[in-house]
């Protein structure tokens, strides 16, 4: 690196709007072909770096695409919205994915209105005192997020104390699980900037 | 398609049961967690990564897991892979080697930095890199990492990738098949922590 670093990562959890580098090739949009549009699901999705470098694998790309869109926007039923953001923020937050957790935490906050609870959870990590619900949803992704995984009885317990019913302790399980996959892409082929 | 939902299979739930009622509820999830196992697993092109490579990389990720219905399935998926059998010794030997505890890692120096912890900076046996082979050797590098401590990551893993012969393709599959074990393992382990406590709850009724 001769040069100084042009991409002006960020250094703290921020709730504000990042944005995203890749470290290898994204497609460029002229070589985009049908196969590649299905995979990027919406077709606006090939205006960002991060879609058009997973495109790369189109198939699995737009199976990622779909669970994620149904674990998180399904609102019928089940979890509401904002606990389902939040599960992915505290995720980010424990895995250390600064962009993943801007993004959620932002969410979290829209859907909650509690954007000063939600810093800080970004300002003092999970061991912050959120209250009963949102504490029993942070403390069972994080459980979920540890490898060896450590989520167990207590996390389900914890959970049903704070009032989810089964239904909404799945979507737990969904959103939380998802952000392991999602941090892992997102630490790992590129990086934020501010 | 006729196949088994992998996720159902793996944590055991059962037909009409009150774990598949609620994972109804979730049916593109559902269908589309299974797309995306079938689409690493089956995929349309296998030509920047090998089914045996996909296979001997699902048998160490889930094995640095820990022991579970999931690890074995991988690896009897190893085992019966055209290329794979031979592997499945080193791939077992490099779990033993690779077992620790995450995430752990560095953050960007800052703030953060009082949160970094340090960790296992896993690197394949001597040993055992000529059976695996340089690609091979790289991916089981990173995909250690990536389980661990994924906050390490660097744009110089990228280009130890592109050095050991990973394609751009390819890199982007390898990382989605590590990353979505890492989802598909939780979600089971999650159903399961679950579905035994119903199971509890029923008995003790």
């Amino acid at each position: 690196m001769s040069a100084a670093n042009p991409i002006n990562p960020p250094v703290v959890f921020t709730q504000d709007e990042l944005g995203w580098v890749s470290w290898i090739d994204p497609l460029p949009e002229t070589e985009l072909t049908e196969r590649h549009f299905a995979g990027l699901v919406d077709r606006a999705r090939a205006k960002s770096e991060y879609f058009r470098l997973l495109v790369r694998d189109p198939e699995v790309l737009e199976a990622r695409t779909r669970t994620d869109k149904d674990i998180f926007y399904n609102v019928a039923d089940g979890l509401p919205r904002a606990e389902r953001e939040l599960a992915a923020a505290a995720t980010s937050r424990y895995n250390g994915c600064i962009y993943c957790a801007s993004v959620h935490a932002r969410f979290a906050s829209t859907y909650s209105k509690r954007r000063d609870d939600v810093q800080r959870l970004l300002d003092e990590g999970i061991k912050a005192d959120l209250g009963e619900r949102w504490n029993a949803v942070v403390k069972a992704s994080v459980a979920l997020a540890a490898t060896p995984i450590a989520f167990g009885p207590d996390n389900i317990e914890e959970l049903r104390r704070a009032g989810l019913d089964d239904a909404e302790i799945v979507d737990v399980i969904n959103g939380a699980s998802f952000f392991n996959w999602a941090n892992r892409l997102m630490l790992s082929l590129g990086e934020p900037s501010k | 398609m006729g196949t088994l939902d992998i996720i159902d299979t793996l944590a055991g739930i059962e037909p009409g049961s009150a774990l598949d009622a609620i994972r109804a509820r979730r049916p593109q999830a559902r269908e589309n967690a299974q797309k995306s196992y079938l689409a690493l697993f089956d995929p349309v092109d296998s030509s920047e990564v090998s089914l045996s490579e996909r296979a001997a990389v699902a048998a160490f990720v889930t094995g640095l897991h820990g022991e579970s219905p999931v690890v074995a399935f991988y690896r009897e998926k190893l085992a019966t892979s055209a290329d794979g059998a031979p592997l499945l010794e080193a791939i077992k030997g490099e779990i033993a080697r690779g077992r620790t505890s995450g995430p752990y890692g560095a953050y960007p120096a800052g703030p953060l930095s009082i949160e970094d912890k340090a960790g296992l900076i896993y690197r394949v046996s001597a040993e055992r890199r000529p059976v695996l082979g340089a690609k091979l050797v790289a991916a089981l590098e990173h995909a250690h990492l990536l389980v661990f401590r994924p906050r390490d990551a660097s744009s110089a893993d990228m280009k130890a990738l592109l050095a050991a012969g990973w394609s751009a393709t390819g890199i982007v599959t390898f990382s989605q098949l590590v990353a979505f074990l890492s989802f598909q393992v939780r979600v089971v382990t999650g159903l399961r922590v679950l579905g035994a406590s119903l199971g509890r709850t029923a008995a003790g009724a």
